[in-house]
Formats: structure tokens, sequence, C-alpha cells
């Protein structure tokens, strides 16, 4: 497994949120505008290679039956400097996106990359693994924000790129868009579409229907 | 009182209006069985947790809060994170070995999902709502219970439609995680219907 590789396979073919199903919690919550999902990505991607490099630091000195508080404890720790820093420096961006800077302690991604990469490797691989499963997440709620923002809005980054009916456009804004509903629905597409083009992520069924040649033979 | 509980369970659904705690749900929904046993669970600590959690926050991290020991001006507000996460671990260690020593059947039908539930960002998520909104104590215990009982009927509810997709012939690519999506898309557009209910 080369550096390339912990950095690339997160991308598309082993993505976070698509195939590990890890992280979706903020993932869909934070997507009603583009530049709430950009401040989301970066400060997930930050945690996680800072999480993933501190780990692998102390992976030989962390006991196995007390690690995960620890490495709870280390993430919290991450956690609470990232959002320190924002609610100085990006206020109106801290207040909207609320509680869920704080609930990056929690969001399964981080602890699973911790146990399933950092507990066991390097600190350069962690580190891209960390930067890999970080950009695969970005990748996912850009694309989702960015639907969400421009068919809910018709703008892109809070900028008109249509005018809507009620500035004396075209463009009839979808409410729906901007409410819970439409981010699973834009996720279940998602995933729909990486499956459709890689077929080998599909589960594999718990069993097979019976089909009609089945009873004949 | 009543309205914050049934505006709780309903229209400020944890799971399908704030998307708290999806990776749980839609990992442990394929049975009804499991789905109610850790519906039952997130009730309990959800129960007790936020109103520990605001304990804590108000007696030891809110500002002014060590006044009494001559210490007016420390802020511990920065700690509420790991002070919550830390609470909430605790809490679900001692409800494990309440139930194993008192209730050992339930304890064994919870089995993984007992220890599961400290990095289910619901539990967490309802405590950092709690401290958001400014709940007093006893708008944080009817916070507490509502949301744990809206994240479990959500939970319960996916779990039956999804025994029944079961069977169903779906086209490639949709079945499993896919269409597990787009049914709690579905559901979360049913919920928001509640928003008309009112006590």
């Amino acid at each position: 497994m080369s550096l390339k590789h912990h950095l690339i396979a997160p991308l598309v073919g082993n993505n976070p949120i698509t195939l590990q199903i890890l992280g979706i919690c903020s993932a869909l919550a934070v997507t009603t505008t583009l530049s709430t999902a950009i401040t989301m990505s970066v400060a997930l991607t930050v945690v996680l290679c800072l999480s993933n490099c501190v780990i692998s630091l102390m992976r030989h000195h962390i006991p196995p039956s007390i690690r995960l508080i620890i490495q709870i404890t280390i993430v919290a720790s991450i956690v609470i400097v990232i959002d320190q820093f924002m609610q100085a420096f990006m206020f109106e961006m801290s207040k909207k996106l609320s509680i869920f800077v704080g609930l990056i302690v929690t969001n399964c991604l981080v602890l699973g990359r911790a146990e399933a990469c950092a507990m066991r490797n390097a600190v350069l691989p962690s580190v891209m693994d960390g930067l890999g499963n970080g950009l695969g997440y970005s990748l996912v709620l850009l694309i989702v924000g960015a639907l969400r923002e421009f068919l809910g809005t018709g703008a892109l980054m809070g900028v008109p790129l249509v005018t809507t009916v009620a500035d004396g456009g075209w463009f009839q804004p979808l409410g729906l868009m901007q409410l819970a509903p439409s981010a699973f629905f834009i996720l279940g597409l998602l995933v729909w579409l990486v499956r459709v083009l890689r077929p080998e992520q599909v589960e594999r069924p718990e069993f097979r229907l019976r089909t009609r040649e089945d009873g004949r033979s | 009182m009543s309205e914050l509980l049934i505006k709780s369970i309903f229209q400020e659904n944890l799971a399908l209006a704030f998307f708290l705690g999806m990776c749980t749900f839609l990992a442990v929904s394929k049975r009804v069985d499991t789905a109610f046993g850790l519906g039952l669970a997130v009730i309990v600590v959800q129960a007790i947790t936020v109103p520990v959690n605001y304990l804590i926050f108000n007696m030891l991290l809110l500002e002014g809060a060590w006044a009494w020991a001559g210490l007016p001006e420390v802020d511990l507000t920065f700690l509420k994170l790991v002070s919550f996460i830390g609470v909430i671990a605790a809490m679900v260690q001692i409800l494990e070995m309440t139930l194993d020593r008192f209730v050992p059947r339930l304890y064994r039908a919870l089995g993984i999902f007992l220890p599961l539930i400290t990095v289910n960002c619901a539990i967490l998520g309802g405590s950092l709502f709690m401290v958001e909104r400014h709940y007093d104590f006893e708008q944080s215990v009817v916070y507490g219970i509502g949301s744990g009982i809206g994240w479990a009927l959500a939970i319960i509810t996916f779990a039956a439609i999804r025994e029944r997709l079961k069977y169903s012939d779906m086209p490639k690519g949709v079945e499993g995680l896919a269409s597990a999506f787009i049914v709690t898309g579905l559901m979360s557009l049913g919920f928001s219907a509640f928003a008309l209910v009112t006590p």
C-alpha cells in the first residue's frame, strides 16, 4: 500500500460516505448551502489529519483496553480548538453550523479511521489516509451542497446564477431542496449513480428472489 | 411542557429533521426487534444524560459557576465537549452494569448496541441543543425524554418498512443503501407533516 493509494482510494473507490457509511449525520445537515458545506469539509479534513497524526504517534503507548476513551479525548481536544478558532474568526459561519462542529467528536468517520488506520500504521500513511478520507467526504459534501443550494435558491455561494421568478426571471426555486428530506433523496440518488458505475460496490443480497426459471429446473 | 414534548418528538425529530445518529440509524435497522431494543436504550440514555449534562454545565462550567470558591471569572464553557462525552460514556457504562446486574435479559438483548450509544451523535447532539437553546432543568428533562422517543419512533418505523422492502424487486444499484436513503427521505417528508400537530 503506497502513500498514493492511501490518498486516492477513499475518493471514489472506497468513499467514506457512499461505501463505508461513516459520518453521514453531518454530511446531510450542513449541505443547505455550498459555503457551509465547504467550511464543514475543511474543518473535518483538518480534524481527521490531526487526529490520525496524533493517534499514530501515540499508538505504541495506548493500552488496548482503554483505547476508545483515549481516542475520543484526543479527537475532542482537537475539535475544541477548531470550534474556538471558528467562533473567534468566523463567528457568522459558526452560528450557521450551530452544533455540528461540536458533533465532529462523535463523527464515526474520525473514530473509524483512528481505529482502522492510525492505530496500526506509521505517521505518514496515517496522515495521508486522513487527508484522503477527508477529501472523499468533502467531495460528497460539495456535490450535495452545490445541488441543494443551486436548485433551492438559484445561487451558488450566495451569488445568483439565474434570475428567479420572484425577480422576473424564469427559474422557479425548489423550496423542498432547502428542507431535510431533499438531502436524503440527493444522497440516495448519488449512491445509486456510484453503484451503477461501479457495480462491485453493491452489497451482497441476503437472499435471492426465486425466478420462474429456477422453479422449472 | 407538553408543547416541547410534542415538538421534540415530531417536528424536531433528531433523526429525520437534524440527521443525528444517522450511522446507527442506517446500520441497525434491518430487523424490528433489534431496532426496538436500541430505541429503548436511546430513550433511557437520553433521558438521563441531558439533565445530568445540564447540571454539570450550569454548576461547573458556566461563567461564574465557581464564584462560591472565590473564582468568579473562571469560564470553563470550552470544556463542554469533553465533559459531555465523558458523562455520556460514564452513564452508558453505569447503565450497562446496572442492567447486567438487575435485568440480565434486557442486557443480553441490547448486546453490542449499548456501548455503541456512546458514539451516537443523537445523544451528544441532544445535550448540545440543550445548551444552545438555553433550556432550564425541567425543560431539559422533557427534551431528553421527547427527543429519545422521537429517535426511537423513527428507527422502529424505518426498520418495519425495511423488513417489508426486503422482498421487493428493485433495480440494480438501488437495493441496500440507496433505497434506505430514499425511504428515509420519504419518512422525513411524512414527519414534516406533523408540524400541524399541536397539544
